[in-house]
């Protein structure tokens, strides 16, 4: 499986770290709304298909990347910097289903 | 200044190695430069960075993911959005950025002391360094000054190609000797140069 980090190029997969799920919304840190706290936690899409992910290139460039695997394909079909792109991809993947 | 010891020295033996009865194809050597920076700029400030660097060092960095120059003497490269290597032959270079690399632009760490920089050179110096990195070490995919941010068995290593078939590696110093074993034996099949 290969990875195209948006700085490095395509990189096989023993140079990433998968950081988890890239749907997930985190609450604010002083939120007491337990439901989204409850939902942050342990509430997953777990798709057959297109997924969210959030890797680190942490045998490289050590960036956050915001990448759309596909579960059941190992299909890679976009990459780019978590920073600021984040909330894209999400839209992206809503969208699309 | 203190006279630096290298941590590949009880390993470190020059002179003709491995398979070299048809020729020597590899020479390595560790370059021992006396400054090894990382620079990182905050979002935003990679221009001023880049023209920091050009003002100390001297160095013209091209645009681009993991481009770089190195003059002989000093060197430069991208290794991550927004940070760069910076090395230079003479000790001192990381008081020479401090007062121009402001808090605003972004940030200096000397590592010197830290990482130990072994060169490749040879007809067989891209051959050697595939066994050990999935990366693409020809010269069209990686051009002479870039630089590439990888691993070798899970430890970093930080790679600039200096010439058309010389490659300057950038490694822990606490992995360095250990580094230095695994190239020489990977360089045995076709004949290696310790200088
Ligand atoms: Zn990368």
């Amino acid at each position: 499986m290969l990875i195209t980090c948006p700085y490095c190029g395509p990189r096989d997969v023993i140079e990433f770290t998968y950081q988890g799920d890239g749907n997930r919304q985190r609450p604010q840190p002083s939120s007491q709304d337990l439901d989204a706290w409850n939902a942050y936690v342990y509430d997953r899409l777990n798709p057959a298909g297109d997924h969210n992910e959030i890797w680190q290139h942490s045998g490289g460039c050590r960036a956050h990347l915001r990448v759309v695997r596909n579960t059941l394909t190992h299909e890679i079909s976009s990459s780019g910097f978590a920073r600021g792109d984040h909330k894209a991809a999400r839209h992206r993947l809503e969208t699309k289903s | 200044m203190v006279e630096r010891q290298s941590p590949l020295e009880p390993e470190f033996h020059p002179g003709s190695h491995g398979n070299f009865e048809h020729g020597v194809e590899i020479i390595l050597s560790e370059t021992r430069p006396g400054s090894i920076l990382q620079l990182a700029a905050w979002p935003g400030e990679e221009k001023r960075l880049m023209s920091s660097i050009y003002k100390v060092a001297g160095l013209a960095l091209p645009d681009g993911a993991g481009g770089g120059v190195a003059d002989g003497v000093k060197a430069a490269f991208g290794f991550a959005p927004g940070k760069f290597t910076v090395v230079d032959e003479a000790e001192g270079l990381a008081s020479a950025f401090a007062g121009v690399i402001t808090p605003n632009i972004g940030t200096v760490t000397d590592l010197s002391h830290g990482r130990t920089a072994i060169r490749i050179a040879g007809p067989k110096a891209e051959w050697v360094l595939a066994k050990f990195f999935a990366i693409d070490f020809a010269l069209p995919a990686f051009p002479v000054g870039a630089g590439r941010s990888t691993t070798h068995h899970d430890v970093f290593a930080q790679i600039q190609r200096t010439g058309a078939d010389q490659f300057d590696i950038y490694v822990f110093r606490s992995f360095a000797r250990s580094f230095w074993k695994a190239l020489c034996h990977a360089s045995e099949e076709v004949g290696y140069e310790v200088q």
